[in-house]
């Protein structure tokens, strides 16, 4: 199949012998937020002692049987509705069997043929203000394994069950991604849904969410898709661009030099930025999948799903649409505010009765700077929404200027105080008296007669000069437009 | 003056309300012939301190009228079954010294009706045989001989081998078992006593170290149709912590047992009957269990369940394919056996571990499961197999939808063999299953009843099959069966 991306600007690497062009497909384990693991009542809590929060069932003590936790099913479904994706009624778990001192079944509890969820679709926002579709082959869940420590002791492993059992969401793509930062556009929106629907936290840096990246590379032109490698555990959407982009060239050379590449699972090294073969095709383990006989299929009724459905919260893509439309905003700046819910809420306390581009400037280009800067979310934004409303309404009905209005800002981000109290304490509303500005207008044209004489000889640019000056005789209170006004009538006659 | 150990359940727990004797009796005087028949081996850990203090908790529940419906009775329980505190193995060197921090669903069920732990019985490694010969704990004697080889020691069959044994000896009123294609019937038969696989589903699997989870059935072993109907009612029950366990009521089992069988019609599958040979002997048994039937006022009806000779071929694919996943959990790592060497690495861990705690039978079925599963073999073996199940089972619905009520099979193919003239050959052995392996695979209930002896004296049981959790029909049947049967021989061990 080719690519169904719309007009995709193309991503083409340069080779000896032409143009490449490359083929990407991501499976993203993301962790479900749920209380409990997915088929045993043990906590999922990070960061807990090691083996504090393991069951019998997670230990695989014998005799021990799996229950399957239906909040973890209700997740599931509920990401596959945020996917858009074809939810099954009916599915099947199955036992990937493989020897791992911290897999304690000795097989992991996953679905292979039978996933909960069928295929879907994922919106990718591009940083050029376009999108692009990309197909959603499955989801299905699975359990984690456990953690072997081998920095514990000089001879020994150690092993902490405490993950062994959390409930997984495999979500796999389609080969439908072309370029590193289309991959890297699918992770963060693919994070974005999951963050809406409060079903995976999205941390990559605390393996919450853990990428498996499939490349391979092709001549423009030909259609077919030849040998892909899987860079395994990528954990985050940088090294996830840079080991395509590592992986793509290793498959150019490898091709161009008349070789050919054979299929295996790598690893991605970002301090050397290079893959390294983890395991060849015939290293690859023959996992001997069976449908779980201690557990029956899953089914539940569309009632079940329906349920799910009416609990969705607007997701980024029909929020994106509806900013464009109530606000009158840019596709881009659109999605730069709908990324995170948190920051789309507030966006749309600031802009609520006011004008939406306005708002938008002043939430994307100003308070998102100072977030950055401050390396705090929205949440825990000094400038409330309430009083960043303020401020621009203070612009909007001419008490402030936007030069003041900066200035307020600051002061607002320092103290956290509302906008009319800054301006009322300070002393910072906009001159609109005539007299007083007529009378500081005149005292610049006293000072300055050779230039009034220039401006009447028609040299009308220096008309800004003079603004300038009597904005700096009033500390910037003065209302620009006025002086502007009263400037040319005064200069001009 | 009684014997107490000859007592059948129903006896036992009439004179323990009656006051007759105590519990603290009843379980003494079988402690004491445990010690005297320590020779069956039937115990892998015999637990007399225990069984004295939950016998003393039962005659002070007695006391004060609160008897549970197992109430003072000292059983046998297979040593699948995980004890809290107390040993496990599974009859294997893999699972060591292992103590459960946990008591499985029907053990606990057991005890909550007032069942007294006599001690963990003998058992083939993880179940697998159907001879106990593949137990690491020794063999068991069946408490039975050929008259004419009275001295020649026989199997008492497996997997439950002590279960059956302890049971048939007298050193138990009763025992769990666990049947995955025969393991409580056969055995049942091959000691004269009366085992019941119940459907699938009907007992919790939860807490029983598994070995083919789709399969697996725990289920009671006794002496009379009525103690099995008495036992079941206590082990059985909807389980939430077993997704495959039936969220359907308990009936009580004893309620119907003595309605008779006018009116059933008992189905004789002639599959059963195959060309290639069925003991002339057996056959006779069988042909005089349904004139019983027949005179108890049952219709018999030949049927035709086409797919059995399939059977045995499909149960020795799914069985072993499941068991390949089920034991890899005994790796060394956490719990059980771990031999590991001076600068051995994980994989030598797992082999050297793996090679010494399993058994020659045990691993022979991973290997065949594993290979079932492989890829490439996956569908010509294991998806095959499951087909084939579906059929199975389906044929057996065809027959009761036609209005049969219960099927009567042989038991066994033979009565109990030497232990010194075992098959050597794994497929010889594997026939041992032939009539009770379709009836797991269909998940149905299947009863063994003692009817009669053969030439050389031993006990040959029958099978009645039902349909799925109408274990009522079955132990009705099973009842009129012996009631005709009138099987009262005790083994040649008991009266020497």
């Amino acid at each position: 199949m080719d690519a169904p991306m719309d007009d995709a600007p193309t991503y083409l690497l340069t080779g000896d012998t032409g143009d490449w062009e490359v083929v990407i497909g991501l499976e993203v384990h993301c962790q479900v937020i749920s209380h409990a693991k997915l088929f045993s009542g043990a906590s999922t809590t990070f960061g807990a002692a090691p083996n504090s929060q393991v069951s019998l069932v997670d230990a695989a003590m014998p005799g021990m049987l799996p229950v399957i936790n239906r909040a973890c099913v209700e997740q599931a479904v509920r990401t596959g509705l945020g996917l858009r994706a074809q939810i099954n009624n009916r599915s099947v778990f199955a036992r990937k069997n493989y020897f791992y001192a911290d897999l304690p079944q000795g097989y992991q509890i996953s679905q292979y043929e039978l996933p909960v969820v069928g295929e879907g679709t994922l919106i990718l926002d591009m940083p050029d203000g376009s999108s692009r579709s990309v197909g959603i082959e499955r989801l299905h869940l699975e359990q984690d394994a456990g953690k072997s420590l081998h920095d514990q002791h000089p001879t020994k492993s150690f092993i902490d069950l405490n993950r062994s059992g959390v409930a997984l969401m495999e979500i796999v793509s389609k080969p439908d991604m072309r370029s590193p930062e289309e991959a890297g556009a699918y992770l963060r929106k693919l994070r974005s849904i999951l963050r809406y629907l409060g079903t995976c936290d999205g941390n990559m840096e605390e393996g919450s969410m853990r990428a498996d990246v499939n490349v391979s590379v092709r001549p423009v032109g030909e259609t077919g898709l030849r040998t892909r490698c899987e860079v395994k555990n990528v954990n985050s959407v940088r090294f996830v661009m840079q080991a395509i982009e590592t992986e793509a060239q290793r498959h150019i050379e490898i091709w161009e030099s008349g070789g050919e590449v054979s299929q295996e699972t790598r690893l991605f090294d970002p301090a050397k930025g290079e893959t390294r073969s983890m395991r060849s095709k015939e290293e690859a383990h023959d996992y001997r999948y069976f449908p779980d006989p201690d557990l029956l299929p899953l089914e539940f009724d569309d009632a079940f799903v329906d349920a799910i459905r009416a609990t969705l919260p607007e997701l980024p893509d029909d929020k994106k649409a509806r900013f464009i439309a109530d606000f009158g905003l840019t596709p881009y700046d659109a999605s730069v505010l709908v990324v995170d819910w948190r920051e789309a809420d507030f966006f749309e306390r600031v802009a609520k009765g006011r004008d939406g581009k306005t708002a938008a400037n002043w939430v994307i280009s100003t308070l998102f700077g100072t977030l950055n800067k401050m390396g705090v979310g929205v949440e825990d934004s000094p400038v409330s929404a309430e009083n960043l409303g303020k401020l621009i309404d203070l612009i909007a009905d001419d008490t402030i200027s936007g030069r003041i209005a900066k200035d307020v800002y600051e002061i607002m981000v320092e103290t956290g105080e509302a906008p009319d109290t800054i301006v009322e304490e300070r002393g910072l509303k906009q001159v609109k008296d005539t007299g007083a500005i007529e009378a500081a207008i005149d005292a610049v044209m006293a000072a300055n007669p050779d230039k009034v004489a220039e401006v009447q000889g028609g040299k009308e640019k220096l008309l800004g000069w003079f603004t300038g000056q009597v904005m700096k005789a009033t500390q910037g209170k003065a209302n620009p437009g006025m002086v502007n006004e009263l400037l040319k009538k005064k200069i001009l006659g | 003056m009684i014997t107490l150990t000859d007592l059948t359940i129903a006896e036992a727990r009439k004179g323990l309300d009656a006051k007759t004797f105590t519990a603290a009796e009843l379980t003494d005087a079988h402690i004491a012939a445990m010690e005297a028949r320590a020779d069956l081996n039937a115990y892998v850990l015999p637990t007399p301190d225990r069984a004295r203090e939950m016998a003393a908790a039962s005659d002070a529940r007695i006391a004060k009228g609160k008897a549970g419906a197992m109430e003072g009775i000292p059983i046998a329980m297979k040593d699948l079954f995980c004890t809290d505190g107390t040993r496990t193995t599974a009859g294997s060197k893999i699972l060591g010294n292992f103590v459960p921090p946990y008591e499985s669903t029907v053990s606990a069920n057991l005890w909550s009706a007032g069942a007294v732990l006599l001690g963990k019985a003998n058992l083939d490694e993880f179940a697998m045989g159907s001879t106990n010969q593949t137990s690491a704990f020794g063999d068991v004697v069946n408490p039975w001989t050929r008259t004419d080889e009275p001295t020649r020691k026989l199997v008492p069959g497996g997997s439950s081998g002590g279960s059956a044994a302890a049971v048939a000896g007298r050193i138990a009123l009763g025992a769990t078992g666990t049947d995955t294609g025969g393991s409580i019937r056969q055995p049942a038969s091959f000691c004269g006593i009366v085992g019941l696989k119940p459907t699938y589903g009907r007992c919790s699997r939860w807490g029983i170290v598994a070995f083919a989870s789709s399969l697996d059935q725990a289920g009671p072993m006794a002496r009379t149709v009525e103690d099995v109907a008495i036992m079941l009612g206590a082990m059985a029950g909807h389980d939430p912590k077993d997704s495959t366990s039936a969220p359907i009521a308990v009936p009580d089992f004893t309620a119907a047992l003595e309605q008779g069988v006018k009116g059933l019609k008992v189905g004789i599958p002639r599959e059963y009957r195959p060309e290639e040979g069925l003991s002339p002997e057996i056959d006779a048994i069988w042909t005089r269990g349904m004139e019983m039937l027949k005179d108890a006022g049952a219709e018999p009806v030949d049927i035709s369940l086409p797919h059995t000779k399939y059977a045995l071929a499909t149960y020795y694919i799914i069985a072993p394919a499941e068991a390949s996943s089920n034991l890899a959990r005994y790796d060394g790592v956490r719990y059980g056996l771990r031999v590991l060497d001076e600068g051995d690495g994980l994989n030598d861990m797992y082999m050297k571990t793996r090679g010494a705690g399993f058994g020659a039978e045990v691993k022979r079925r991973i290997l065949i499961g594993t290979y079932a599963l492989s890829a490439g073999y996956y569908d010509a073996y294991y998806l095959k197999a499951q087909k084939v199940r579906s059929l199975i089972a389906r044929d057996f619905k065809a027959a009761f939808d036609q209005g049969v009520d219960v099927i009567l099979t042989p038991a066994t193919p033979s009565a109990a063999f030497p232990l010194d003239d075992a098959p050597s050959d794994p497929v010889t052995m594997y026939l041992n299953d032939v009539f009770t392996v379709p009836t797991s695979l269909a998940g149905l209930p299947g009863l063994s009843v003692p009817v009669a002896l053969t030439e050389a004296g031993l006990p040959q049981g029958l099978q009645l099959i039902g349909r799925p959790f109408d274990e009522e029909t079955v132990l009705r049947a099973g009842r009129a069966l012996e009631k005709a049967a009138a099987f009262t021989a005790t083994p040649s061990l008991l009266e020497g």
